[in-house]
């Protein structure tokens, strides 16, 4: 099969192919002539303008051939005549009837599938007119009610039903046989629809519009629409394929001069696309075979189309982009090989499903995301960043929006730039001076914090540089790049991921519906697999995230916290009547209440952020960022009461949380920091439940409980003796931890600044300093 | 505000025509508020907007558009668009145009010497001027080779530019018409736009008055006088009958009730006859004295002006434009809306609502169908620029629109500057003023639809070869 084509002596307006697919009729404003198509060529059987009384009735706006009689032809002409001919007669007795009922130009002519002679017609003058060619005139006239109708199509489903589109952008559903009334009206578009056209199968309209769009409804009990097409110019006419049920062909009015057919499923790019044309093509018709098509243009051809021969524009887009956000930090997906195993998998969905036909495969397409982030510092681990934020954020001592500047600053420093803003956000939420002022400075303080992520941006575009110029001499650049992304700020992809991906996900399942792999004679895998891609990818970069990120992070952890969180409930039974005699430890409990009262409780403000903050809060904790989460909630002092919907347990668990991160980290003084500040008396007695050492009776190793010196068991205190004067010593013992003796510690100061050795004479060189 | 620049047109008088409409120019809620709206955008409530007054629902999309296409997103600097309509104006010597539109071009940081004329712009802009000269007198001369002229090249426009331009042009084109026929006076801060009346005095004396005041070598005194003398002359004679509504109304049924079908080429021959029977009416008024040097500094190549389609030279190198292959719905807005976002919504109101536009009443009657009427009319326009519309019997035209009528419609369009009192009074003297603005708003209208229809069509074809 090939493409060739005929040129006409004028613009094409319509072509209409004959029952048998063998002839077809041409009509235009010159152009009225019929076709018999050929293997390789079109050859004219008649010329319609050929007689001498040439007039309007000849400059034809529609062309439609009957198809129950292969020899009447009906023309829809531009001032408003609607003629009907029979080839099988010769000049003038050819035109069997011209009804000039239509006021205005006649958009529209179609002849009924099934009920011979029978034929409907649409016009600007919002009639549209049921005609008998028997009869003279007009046998139904339904009024539509709008300003104009642009096109009329029977249903291939039902006989009685016609589908009616109008210049107001409605849809209206007629009976034949209920010229009063339409049956049903819909809006569909936002201007004028110029077309519409029945699935061959299924209950679909599709209807295309100025809007440029081609929407497909579904019109079975209720009214959906099913998919959206969004192409590039006004659509003038669309045509479903045959034996396809997800492809439609459309033409452009103006500038899209090439002949598109869309899946529908993919509604931004078209399957394919033929570019024969020099100018707008005008009208398509099927011939019953998916793989050849004719159409006509106002460049004045006429062609025959060939599917081997189509362009597919997909092959030849570029599925590249590249996006940055508001933190500098650059995304970019680009097109990667399909993978062999991928296709493999999916011709075995093929030969499943498709029964009939070599599969048209819609070309595949499938790409990668990477995504740079900006590293200051160069290569940090987790761990050092963790290090750091830790011993540089400042808890206490200053004014809250002292503290979270500097420790916004502090997180920006190590490339935190999440946690930057969120304590931004806490500075302008909570901090004194905007509580205290009017809401007037509080803008301005928005619109200069608003400076920094731009700066921000402007150090990002200039790192991806950086990395651009590296990857250029690197060999593997991708490889490297994701090197250097896994070391970097781990939570905050797994952040930014989790946010992406779920509108992926949604868009998925939004496109392809009803039965998409069954009954389908071609499988178009490019959304499927590219998904599949995506979510498989995202799986993949993800997961090896976590198992990494999990040690470090606090997910293990926390569930021994929470074995150990009832420990401290016990305390107040089991320690306080001991505590009771310590009387150093009672100004502990004090302490933190005194550090907390940083300022005046201020006013509540009129706008209630808690729970905003309550959601970033609880964001990082849930990432495992504890530390941001925790530290927040301490600077916060007495404001995070405002927090209502935050319950202690879950404040306990954050702290308690931190509390065994900095223990690991071997950060003893922080952590203890952090439960001197801490409000939660579960969390506070951490300080006060290690306060008290028991030492253990040296004959019988039991536990001196009650007093230092004295065994309760042995009733003796010769292991109490001081090594010098041989005396109970009920003060401070100091012993050496290399040989354990000891004894007073005037005493052990006296011997050890003349002697090395014990006194006691156990030849050990215990060291005193 | 508002009350203010209604006690300036108090004194200086809105339209030369209307006198009769100011004492009961009351105004509507809704136009008021559009009146707002108007001095908001622009700093003044122009004379053009307040006649337009008559017909809120226009003014509204017609205030928009402008505002849009003057003010709004578009690919042309904007002390270039202003420039571009004094260009246009400058087409038909519309003082009145010209003026506002400096004052705007200057206000937009233009520089002052372009004023000087056309031999002080850059060349970019001075490329434009033939599309402008052809737009405005002989639109189907338009074609590919200016366009390519324009966007290939050293100081190329972008097509974007160019239908900006283009939009601009034909809008201040048509905009002159309106002007002309409705005889709008001058800004009050204009030249000869103020008089100085003792209070007391009557309407109709003063403007005899000022003749004197009025020094000669004002280029819009010299219409003002023209006006002015006419007014003296009164009601038209009565030798020129002229039908009246009553019976145009009778036409009107008997075109709806008579379904008499005449051979297609019998049609053909009644659209040729339109318009050769136009090409043969008589002009209003005279030929222009000279126009006065600032404004001809705009102008190049004034001789060239409107020829009668029917008596274009060259028949065969520019047939009958049929709107059933280009129309406005289908192709033209589709193309303006692409190259020049948004416009092409905005265009599509204004030209739907000044179609549509009807209170079904005609002089005093009420519950009229004036359908017909103003189809005549919209067609009759488009017809004198050589549009037809296929699916239009032009036998019609000479039904309800009479001889004086058709004068008028083509002075109007065609050769605005001309147009006199004289000539506004005598045609359609049964209709109400707001009616005969109405009529004036369907030669801006349908003026700029055929020149859109030309200008969008020859870019197309640019871009599709």
């Amino acid at each position: 099969m090939a493409t060739f084509h005929v040129v006409q002596e004028g613009p094409v307006n319509a072509l209409a192919l004959n029952r048998d697919n063998t002839q077809v009729a041409i009509g235009g404003r010159n152009v009225f002539k019929v076709y018999t198509i050929e293997e390789d060529k079109f050859r004219e059987v008649c010329n319609l303008r050929a007689s001498k009384h040439l007039n309007l009735s000849f400059s034809c706006n529609d062309v439609s051939w009957s198809w129950t009689d292969d020899h009447y032809l009906a023309t829809a002409a531009t001032n408003g005549h609607v003629c009907v001919w029979n080839l099988t007669k010769m000049g003038k007795a050819m035109q069997e009837q011209d009804y000039q009922e239509h006021k205005r130009t006649v958009n529209k002519v179609n002849f009924h599938a099934s009920e011979p002679n029978r034929l409907i017609s649409g016009s600007q003058d919002g009639t549209m007119r049921y005609f008998d060619i028997r009869a003279k005139n007009a046998v139904a006239i339904f009024y539509s009610n709008t300003e104009s109708v642009r096109d009329v199509q029977f249903s291939p489903h039902n006989p009685y039903t016609f589908a009616a589109v109008s210049e107001n952008g409605s849809v209206q559903l007629w009976d034949v046989r209920r010229p009063d009334r339409y049956q049903q009206q819909f809006a569909a578009h936002s201007g004028p629809i110029f077309a519409c056209d029945w699935h061959p199968e299924s209950t679909w309209l599709a209807t295309a519009s100025r809007d440029k769009t081609i929407k497909v409804w579904d019109l079975t009990s209720k009214l959906t629409l099913e998919y959206t097409i969004h192409t590039i110019a006004s659509i003038g006419h669309i045509k479903w394929r045959p034996q396809r049920r997800y492809h439609i062909a459309s033409c452009a009015l103006v500038v899209d001069c090439s002949i598109n057919i869309w899946d529908v499923r993919r509604p931004y790019i078209p399957f394919a696309a033929f570019n024969e044309h020099k100018d707008i093509p005008s009208g398509v018709a099927w011939k019953e075979d998916p793989h050849t098509f004719l159409s006509s243009g106002r460049d004045c051809t006429l062609y025959q189309h060939s599917f081997n021969f189509a362009s597919r524009p997909a092959s030849k887009a570029n599925p590249q982009g590249v996006s940055l956000n508001n933190k500098g930090e650059v995304l970019y997906a680009h097109k990667v090989n399909v993978n062999n195993a991928i296709v493999k998998a999916a011709v075995g969905i093929i030969r499943k499903t498709s029964t009939t036909q070599s599969p048209d495969q819609f070309h595949l397409a499938s790409s990668l995301m990477h995504q740079f982030t900006e590293s200051p510092r160069g290569e940090q681990s987790e761990s050092e960043i963790f290090l750091g934020l830790a011993n540089n954020y400042v808890l206490s001592g200053r004014s809250l929006s002292e503290m979270c500047e500097h420790n916004s600053a502090v997180a920006k420093q190590y490339g935190k730039d999440q946690v930057a803003v969120v304590w931004k956000i806490i500075k302008t939420m909570y901090g004194e001076e905007y509580l205290q002022n009017s809401t007037s400075t509080n803008r301005e303080d928005v619109v200069s914090h608003n400076n920094l992520p731009l700066n921000n941006i402007m150090g990002g575009i200039e790192h991806t540089n950086e990395n651009d110029q590296r990857s250029r001499g690197g060999d593997t650049p991708v490889a490297q790049f994701s090197d250097e992304t896994e070391n970097e700020d781990q939570v905050d992809h797994i952040a930014i991921y989790s946010n992406g991906f779920p509108t992926y996900l949604n868009f998925r399942t939004g496109l392809p519906k009803g039965d998409f792999s069954f009954g389908e004679n071609e499988i178009d895998m490019e959304f499927d697999t590219m998904i599949t891609d995506f979510q498989s990818g995202y799986r993949n970069y993800v997961t090896p995230q976590q198992d990494f990120v999990l040690p470090n992070e606090a997910f293990h952890l926390r569930h021994e916290i929470r074995n150990r969180t009832p420990p401290p409930d016990k305390f107040p039974n089991s320690n306080f009547p001991v505590m009771n005699d310590d009387s150093q430890t009672i100004p502990l409990e004090e302490q933190p209440q005194t550090l907390l009262t940083v300022s005046c409780l201020p006013k509540m403000p009129l706008y209630d952020s808690s729970s905003i903050v309550l959601d970033a809060l609880k964001h990082h904790a849930i990432l495992g960022d504890v530390q941001t989460a925790a530290c927040v909630l301490i600077v916060l002092g007495d404001q995070r009461k405002t927090l209502n919907e935050l319950d202690e347990s879950t404040q306990e668990h954050w702290l308690l949380g931190y509390i065994e991160l900095l223990s690991r980290y071997q950060l003893w003084n922080i952590a203890t920091q952090i439960i001197k500040l801490s409000w939660i008396p579960s969390v506070e007695q951490l300080n006060q439940q290690s306060t008290r050492f028991n030492t253990n009776c040296s004959k019988c190793s039991k536990a001196l409980q009650r007093i230092g010196w004295l065994c309760d068991r042995c009733h003796s205190s010769q292991y109490a003796l001081c090594s010098v004067c041989h005396q109970v010593v009920k003060g401070l013992y100091a012993w050496c931890q290399g040989c354990s003796h000891g004894g007073h510690l005037a005493h052990m100061r006296q011997w050890f600044a003349i002697n090395k050795m014990c006194p006691t004479g156990c030849r050990h060189l215990c060291e005193y300093k | 505000m508002l009350d203010k620049c209604n006690k300036s047109y108090l004194c200086s008088g809105l339209s030369l025509f209307l006198f009769s409409l100011r004492p009961d120019f009351s105004l509507l809620f809704q136009t008021n508020n559009l009146f707002v709206d108007a001095f908001l955008q622009s700093n003044r409530l122009d004379h053009v907007s307040q006649v337009m007054g008559y017909h809120t629902s226009y003014l509204d999309h017609f205030l928009k558009t402008q505002n849009f296409i003057l003010r709004g997103d578009g690919p042309l600097p904007f002390h270039y668009r202003h420039y571009i309509a004094i260009m246009a104006a400058g087409r038909h010597q519309c003082g009145y145009l010209i003026n506002l539109q400096k004052q705007e071009f200057l206000l937009l940081g233009g520089e002052h010497s372009w004023l000087k004329g056309l031999s002080s712009i850059p060349p970019k802009l001075k490329n434009l001027y033939d599309i402008n000269k052809i737009l405005a007198h002989r639109p189907w001369q338009l074609n590919t080779s200016h366009i390519e002229k324009l966007t290939k090249g050293k100081d190329s426009w972008s097509l974007a530019e160019v239908i900006h331009a283009i939009v601009i042009l034909t809008h201040f084109h048509s905009l002159c018409s309106f002007v002309f026929a409705c005889g709008v006076n001058q800004e009050v801060d204009q030249a000869g736009g103020y008089k100085y009346y003792m209070p007391g005095e009557p309407i109709q004396a003063r403007s005899s008055n000022t003749n004197q005041t009025n020094p000669k070598d004002i280029p819009t005194v010299d219409i003002t006088e023209d006006w002015k003398n006419s007014s003296h002359v009164g009601p038209p004679s009565p030798t020129e009958p002229e039908v009246g509504i009553n019976t145009i109304m009778q036409r009107m049924k008997t075109l709806s009730e008579q379904n008499e079908e005449c051979t297609p080429i019998e049609l053909a021959k009644r659209f040729e006859n339109i318009e050769t029977q136009s090409a043969e009416l008589g002009l209003v008024g005279g030929e222009r004295l000279e126009t006065p040097a600032d404004i001809s500094c705009f102008i190049e190549d004034e001789k060239f002006g409107y020829q009668d389609f029917a008596k274009r030279e060259e028949q065969m190198d520019f047939p009958t434009f049929r709107v059933q292959d280009y129309s406005w719905n289908d192709h033209g807005y589709s193309l303006v809306n692409r190259l020049y976002n948004d416009v092409g919504n905005l265009l599509d109101d204004k030209f739907k609502t000044a179609q549509n536009l009807t209170y079904y009443t005609m002089g005093g009657r009420t519950d009229v169908d004036t359908s017909r009427f103003r189809r005549a009319i919209w067609n009759y326009i488009q017809c004198l620029l050589g549009i037809r519309h296929d699916d239009y019997d032009y036998g019609e035209i000479n039904h309800l629109l009479e001889r004086s009528l058709k004068t008028f419609i083509k002075s109007a369009c065609c050769y605005p500057e001309r147009v006199t009192k004289k000539d506004y009074d005598r045609v359609l003297r049964e209709f109400k003023h707001s009616e005969k603005v109405h009529v004036n708003l369907m030669v801006l209208e349908a003026r700029m639809q055929a020149e859109l229809l030309y200008a969008l069509r020859t870019v197309n074809r640019y871009m599709t070869n």
